[in-house]
């Protein structure tokens, strides 16, 4: 079966941080118009992924592209042009402190365009109302819970209509009902915009709930791929172990030391 | 022994590279400011927090200076009999030197720590980070008008500085200490010059206007990410910039009045 020109194409993508080596050799394809989920433990570098194909960081080899563009070639207004049809959302959300809900939204808008005072208001107002927070608009981030905050940075994402949306870590650390509400508001806008989705997360049950399709990454490599039924399926000891959920398997429990009896026997060093 | 001579060659070569580092910062923010030109009102909104706000902290320490003068001069210049001179002393030692110095060091404790904190804040909660995904470059959108808001206010801070202490000067020089109100005000008048010594002191404000803000922007935005890094470059942002003022005023004091 041949598969449709992805939006996004990672190639033999490698990516070194000092000694580490975070990305060793990844092949990711990210289709149009569905919602693709990144997943892996903590520190596998999912947010750094993220980074790479924004542009914010540079790989030591392989390449990227977005829309037929190779990212890492473009230059910094090439580069901008292309990030003004891409959003991002923050784990931590990124609103601008000392700005409004509404001035938050209206940021891009305001930077990007030069709409009349009451189009931006019309537009920002739609745009709260899409994530259901037009009543919170004159709130200022400290005022914000984590999941309201997140779902503001997700209406000034998608203030300028982008085709796509990469959305980091967007569950963690949430309480269940705003956890329903985000899984709820990404799926819904990924149809109602007819945006393409990239979430990158370690929170299983959520994403798989609304995942198109699914790479687990560990250890700088794509251990496993797939719809979320396949995976769950899996035979792939990695893949298990993660989808899981499980304390011991290719990921051990323990950090590497040396023998538990020798450790208890040897010389205090201090 | 190679180690201390291996530790000393990785120190030099951490600090040119932050130099360097520093230096092509400065330039993206130089490149910047000609924009500003279009959006005025984000410089004046910078402008009210760097400059008007550090106005009391200037006024007070201003005033209490130029009384300090007054006092010591006068207690100086009464053993020699020329107490009338009082009003050159106190006008030149701030405009000259005291105004643009004190000033700039207020300044860089008053309003460079908080733009360091500020803009490092910034850049610890991703707000940065968030600007350059919405295609906003955060040098020409955060730092240029914090920069160029503090290179218009330094000048004026010190300018407001010298005022008062001269007032200050006059309070306790007239007022307590009974010099003649017309010989303060007409020898100030015949000895200040106009260029040699108050455009002198503009100039000197100036650079160290430039040279403060633009430490205090750097160390903002090139801060380690974490609530430790910030507050240790807001630290090394007052050493840093105290020095730089004290240092560079040598050399200027040394170029100026030769």
């Amino acid at each position: 079966m041949t598969r449709p020109k992805p939006l996004v194409a990672v190639k033999d993508l490698n990516f070194r941080r000092g000694d580490r080596l975070i990305f060793d050799g990844v092949d990711i394809e990210i289709q149009r118009g569905k919602i693709t989920a990144i997943m892996g433990p903590s520190g596998t570098g999912k947010t750094t992924l993220l980074k790479l194909i924004a542009g914010q960081l540079r790989p030591d080899a392989g390449f990227v592209s977005v829309d037929g563009l190779e990212v890492h070639s473009l230059s910094r207004e090439q580069l901008f042009l292309l990030r003004r049809r891409m959003g991002m959302l923050f784990q931590s959300g990124a609103l601008l402190t000392d700005l409004d809900v509404f001035e938050n939204v209206a940021f891009p808008v305001r930077e990007h365009t030069d709409l009349t005072e009451s189009m931006i208001r019309n537009l920002v107002l739609m745009k709260l109302e899409a994530v259901g927070l037009r009543g919170a608009s004159h709130l200022y981030p400290r005022e914000l819970s984590g999941g309201m905050a997140r779902r503001v940075a997700l209406a000034r994402a998608i203030a300028l209509d982008p085709m796509m949306v990469m959305y980091d870590e967007p569950f963690s650390g949430q309480d269940p009902i705003s956890m329903g509400v985000l899984v709820q508001l990404i799926h819904r806008l990924n149809d109602a915009l007819n945006l393409t989705s990239i979430i990158v997360s370690h929170d299983v049950p959520e994403t798989a709930s609304i995942a198109d399709y699914i790479y687990v990454l560990s250890e700088g490599k794509v251990v496993g791929e797939g719809t979320p039924e396949e995976l769950g399926r899996s035979r792939s000891e990695w893949v298990m172990q993660f989808m899981h959920g499980l304390a011991d398997g290719p990921v051990p429990f323990h950090y590497p030391a040396p023998e538990f009896f020798d450790d208890l026997m040897a010389e205090p060093l201090r | 022994m190679i180690e201390v001579l291996r530790r000393f060659g990785r120190t030099g070569l951490r600090f040119f590279e932050r130099l360097g580092r520093g230096n092509i910062f400065f330039l993206h923010v130089l490149a910047g400011v000609p924009a500003l030109v279009l959006r005025p009102t984000l410089v004046i909104a910078q402008t009210w927090s760097v400059g008007v706000r550090s106005l009391i902290i200037t006024v007070v320490s201003g005033t209490f200076v130029g009384m300090v003068l007054g006092l010591q001069g006068y207690n100086t210049l009464v053993d020699f009999g020329a107490e009338e001179s009082l009003g050159v002393v106190v006008a030149l030692s701030l405009v000259r030197e005291l105004g643009p110095v004190v000033s700039a060091l207020l300044f860089a404790g008053r309003a460079g720590s908080a733009l360091t904190a500020e803009i490092g804040l910034m850049k610890a909660t991703e707000q940065l980070d968030g600007m350059e995904m919405m295609a906003v470059d955060p040098l020409r959108r955060v730092v240029a008008p914090r920069f160029m808001a503090g290179v218009i206010s330094m000048p004026l801070l010190a300018a407001m500085f010298s005022a008062v202490g001269v007032l200050g000067g006059y309070f306790v020089g007239v007022g307590l200490l009974g010099v003649d109100e017309g010989a303060f005000w007409s020898q100030m008048q015949s000895k200040v010059d106009v260029y040699e010594d108050i455009l002198n002191g503009v100039i000197k404000s100036l650079v160290f206007g430039v040279v403060v803000t633009w430490i205090a922007v750097f160390e903002g935005y090139d801060t380690v990410p974490t609530s430790e890094g910030v507050s240790a470059a807001t630290t090394r942002t007052v050493v840093h910039s105290s020095l730089a003022v004290l240092g560079l005023d040598f050399v200027l004091t040394a170029l100026m009045f030769n």
